[in-house]
């Protein structure tokens, strides 16, 4: 199987992330983008590790494993509090710090 | 995981056989994972959202230990589908998101403006791909590409074992920085989540 392939899919689930990110206006949803194209990524450093027999890409993995986690509790936690503030979670009503 | 040892007459026939079961199995899964994330980020209700994400995480979990990772497998699963869906799900259950409401004005363009850059987004990534591993195939010599397919030839297995040795030798200081980010996250969460600020 070549890199190109795993790449390839890298490319496109990230891609479709980025859609989620640009056209959803629900917040928790714009979330789970970010944690697709979080994972899109980790496909690539996995396929990368497997191709050059290192093991670090797959370390890394790990750590883009905890930052996710971190960025899921606080991020979840703001959407929370937003959502007490104005009762919603839509981005384009959120416009708190606009000037 | 390494097979503890291919029979020696039948090593290439198992051998070629194990390239066209991978190679079923990638469009496998990545159909899965493709078709899944679109309808995550197609569906109006977020639930479904949520239930498509987990799919497709199941999907890459596949990836993994196809690309022998099971470590990495395995801790996926546990940490995202496990941990981070739930948490997901729970939010969307205390916010109690129903339905997104359809929304009236500048939406269309809204829409087309981002359709058109995640449009550009994908031709750039394509592009790259289009030139640069042309290229790298011609520069590299045809015996260094054609012996390293992934997943093929002689392996290295993340095994827990191995990801923790590394972990604790040579990243050993970013190990412990992740545990205090850890840290910081769970008090920044409780800190943000708490009804009143004093």
């Amino acid at each position: 199987m070549p890199l190109v392939y795993y790449l390839g899919l890298s490319a496109v689930l990230f891609s479709i992330g980025v859609a989620g990110v640009l056209l959803r206006r629900n917040a928790v949803v714009v979330f789970m983008s970010i944690e697709l194209m979080l994972n899109a990524v980790n496909i690539s450093f996995v396929a990368f590790a497997a191709h050059w027999k290192n093991l670090e890409g797959q370390i890394f993995v790990f750590f883009v494993l905890v930052i996710a986690a971190a960025e899921v509790a606080i991020g979840l936690a703001l959407i929370v509090a937003i959502f007490r503030l104005k009762q919603t979670v839509y981005v384009d009503e959120i416009n708190l710090m606009k000037w | 995981m390494k097979d503890a040892g291919d029979p020696l007459p039948a090593a290439g026939c198992v051998f070629a056989s194990r390239i066209i079961l991978h190679e079923i199995l990638f469009f496998l899964f990545s159909g899965v994972a493709v078709v899944s994330a679109l309808l995550m980020i197609l569906h109006r209700n977020p639930v479904y959202s949520a239930i498509f994400l987990i799919v497709t995480l199941f999907a890459l979990a596949g990836f993994y230990v196809m690309l022998n990772a099971p470590f990495v497998a395995s801790v996926h699963l546990i940490v995202y589908a496990g941990a981070i869906m739930v948490l997901f799900l729970f939010v969307i259950m205390l916010l109690n998101l129903q339905k997104d409401a359809p929304r009236e004005g500048g939406k269309f363009l809204r829409r087309a403006l981002g359709a058109a850059l995640t449009l550009a987004f994908l031709a750039e990534l394509g592009a790259l791909f289009a030139f640069k591993f042309y290229d790298q195939q011609n520069v590299v010599p045809a015996s260094a590409v054609a012996g390293v397919g992934v997943g093929t030839g002689e392996v290295v297995v993340g095994s827990t074992r191995a990801i923790g040795a590394e972990l604790f030798t040579k990243y050993l200081l970013p190990f412990e920085i992740a545990s205090v980010v850890l840290l910081v996250a769970m008090i920044g969460a409780v800190v943000i989540g708490k009804k009143k600020l004093k």
